[in-house]
């Protein structure tokens, strides 16, 4: 099996798609000749024309539009927003537009289409490349929110994504795109939006998380059984829907639950998981449901990322703290 | 300066067929229209006219929801929409049910669409359109995404999208007219330019002397027309629609026009913002008396062809209502079922749960 980066992960989802179904569209700025800023479209246009992989104009509310419209011609579009700070510009077109379009049209219309955007802390981007805006985007009923942290993930995620045929949001975590290297089959094949996933077993207390926080929360779990507390680490993979079957499952077995999102403590995902967990599971919990997050200021300049964002250390304080309740 | 651009103040000359007399002033364009097509255009715009006032009366006895009235407009919507084939694709603003209806939305549909009921919404197979847009200037960008569609496919029609005066200020429309212009897209771009954005006048809005010339920004050809013309309007969409179709890019119409009612039937007053000489002035262009005088000077029509279809359409308000009245009412049931194809966990909980509720 092949080792691949989760970027290369992506780019090969989308030429697996491509090839698969001539209504593939890949588009957005950047995309075509220059194969995106960070390489995620490399090679596409080459190898499938420029009627297939192509440059828009620099205007992020047009490509939510374009995509629309494209989908009412019955193409199965994939656009890029180059980064997801950028989404202000495009919320009509994503929430006020193609998350309600089968649902205002009674279903004579549908919207299969898979916005892409790079996200996420740590890699010293200007304002607004770097923010986690999921939450925004799962307050929207008739959106989809994906959030890979594997290269395995990432491939099989986004080909249902593409595959879907209603609208998904699908978020990279630009931290994750070249730190690490992970086995990807070759081929087709797809993994179930709104399925999570259980990263590493462990009976004593549960971490539920997505995207970069994963890898935290893995390294954290390390630390953590040298002092004997065995941890669950529960990847969402898509955080709206949140699977709570694969949630309460280990609830029921470990009794107590940190959740943990880089994204700021306000509203969020991390607020609905706690939420879902004490309407469902409270007699089965020995300890508060505590959250690991950002705090609630605007994203931080890059220079303080590193004082600003949830680490590895806050994840460990945060679970001896429900361990020692 | 030298270097600094004098156009700004060009006019673009307003395009015109027939006067306020019906009187044909520009020959060269007269569109080669057969006397049973003039025909249909009158009885067209004779049919909408008294749908708007019956609506509005409908809205008044609380019988129809959200309504904005079409009255003066009906050379732009109507003479626009005939230039059309019926492939073609329209995205309309929420005062373009008329050129739904004319396309082939039921009338009892598009009275369901007023009262706010998603059937209303729910094109039938063959008519190829969007339902009504209510954010200002969202259509354009999703326009230019349907015309180059079908410049892709490879077909032979359009994709036309209306918007008003105001929707020109949306940054949706910059981005509309633009994209389309870039992928050389098969789209008409439709501006009625009614002078009032709800209440604010044309002149406040821009400073560009017209709405047309904002098409030369996108590398699009553009046009002002007497929007009180059905003739003109005719000419200029059928236009933009052959040269789209021939590979030769986007058009923009700005169609000089009037709303004699107010913006919509949820309390607008347009006294507070326009005056009775002014709605006397617009009055005299009135695209119904203009092109009846027309017909008339041809012996093509008559008082009594004209309460015909009166008589037809009322008939048919009265038919279309009461099946509207009768629809099933929406359950939450219903709004579930249509968020997806297939149902997230979330939502299959729900559906469990107001099907318990429902059946109560």
């Amino acid at each position: 099996m092949a080792q691949m980066t989760m970027i290369q992960a992506i780019t090969d989802a989308l030429r697996v798609e491509l090839k698969n179904d001539e209504n593939v569209l890949v588009f957005g700025e950047d995309v075509g000749q220059n194969g995106g800023v960070f390489r995620a479209t490399e090679g596409l246009q080459k190898e499938f024309g420029e009627d297939r992989v192509f440059d828009t104009p620099l205007a992020e509310s047009g490509i939510g539009g374009l995509a629309i419209g494209l989908a009412l011609q019955g193409y199965r579009p994939v656009p890029e927003i180059q980064f997801f700070g950028f989404v202000y510009e495009v919320i009509d077109s994503i929430s006020g537009q193609m998350a309600r379009l089968r649902y205002r049209s009674g279903g004579t219309h549908t919207a299969p289409i898979t916005v892409r955007s790079p996200f996420g802390g740590g890699v010293h981007t200007p304002e607004l490349h770097a923010d986690s805006l999921e939450g925004l985007m799962a307050q929207q009923p008739g959106l989809k929110v994906v959030i890979p942290s594997t290269p395995y993930d990432a491939k099989g995620l986004l080909i249902s994504s593409i595959r879907d045929n209603d609208p998904v949001i699908y978020l990279e975590h630009m931290k994750l795109y070249r730190s690490f290297r992970g086995e990807v089959p070759e081929g087709e094949y797809t993994i179930e939006l709104g399925k999570a996933d259980v990263k590493r077993e462990g009976k004593d207390v549960t971490i539920v998380t997505y995207g970069a926080m994963v890898h935290a929360s893995l390294k954290a779990a390390e630390e953590l059984e040298k002092n004997g507390i065995d941890v669950e680490v529960i990847d969402l993979r898509t955080v709206s829907p949140i699977d709570m079957d694969t949630i309460l499952e280990s609830v029921k077995k470990t009794n107590r639950v940190v959740v943990v999102q880089e994204a700021q403590r306000q509203a969020g995902i991390a607020a609905n998981v706690v939420a879902e967990i004490q309407e469902r599971a409270i007699l089965h919990l020995e300890a508060p449901v505590l959250r690991v997050t950002a705090p609630d200021t605007v994203y931080p300049f890059s220079e303080a990322e590193e004082v600003w964002l949830p680490n590895y250390n806050d994840i460990i304080e945060k679970v001896n703290t429900v361990v020692n309740f | 300066m030298k270097h600094v651009l004098e156009s700004v103040e060009s006019q673009f000359e307003m395009f015109q067929i027939l006067n306020e007399d019906g009187k044909i002033v520009n020959k060269d364009d007269m569109p080669d229209l057969s006397d049973d097509e003039l025909k249909e255009l009158m009885r067209r715009m004779v049919y909408t006219r008294i749908l708007d006032q019956r609506s509005i009366a409908l809205n008044r006895q609380g019988r129809l929801g959200f309504y904005a009235p079409t009255a003066g407009q009906e050379a732009s919507q109507l003479g626009s929409h005939f230039a059309l084939e019926k492939d073609d694709y329209i995205l309309p603003g929420y005062r373009d049910v008329p050129q739904l209806i004319w396309h082939g939305l039921p009338l009892y549909q598009a009275f369901l669409f007023s009262k706010g009921h998603f059937h209303g919404n729910q094109m039938p197979e063959g008519v190829n359109a969007l339902p009504p847009q209510i954010i200002i200037g969202a259509q354009y960008v999703q326009a230019a995404g349907v015309g180059l569609g079908l410049k892709m496919r490879g077909k032979k029609n359009v994709a036309i999208t209306y918007t008003g005066d105001g929707g020109t200020s949306q940054g949706d429309f910059y981005e509309g007219i633009n994209f389309a212009g870039a992928y050389g897209a098969h789209n008409i771009f439709v501006v009625q330019n009614n002078g009032f954005a709800i209440s604010v006048p044309r002149e406040k809005q821009t400073a560009a002397k017209t709405l047309a010339q904002k098409a030369i920004a996108a590398g699009i050809e553009g046009i002002q027309v007497d929007g009180m013309d059905v003739l003109a309007v005719y000419a200029a969409t059928k236009h933009a629609r052959e040269r789209a179709i021939a590979g030769e890019g986007p058009m923009l119409i700005e169609t000089i026009t009037y709303r004699y009612g107010p913006h919509t039937m949820a309390g607008d007053d347009p006294t507070r913002y326009r005056s009775a000489d002014l709605d006397t002035e617009w009055e005299k262009k009135d695209p119904l008396v203009r092109f009846r005088k027309f017909l008339e000077g041809k012996k093509l029509w008559s008082e009594e062809e004209e309460n015909q279809v009166i008589e037809k359409a009322k008939e048919d308000i009265k038919e279309a209502i009461k099946k509207a009245d009768q629809h099933p009412k929406q359950k939450v049931t219903d709004f579930i079922s249509n968020m997806f194809e297939t149902l997230p966990s979330n939502l299959v909980e729900q559906m469990e749960e107001y099907k318990a509720k429902e059946s109560k």
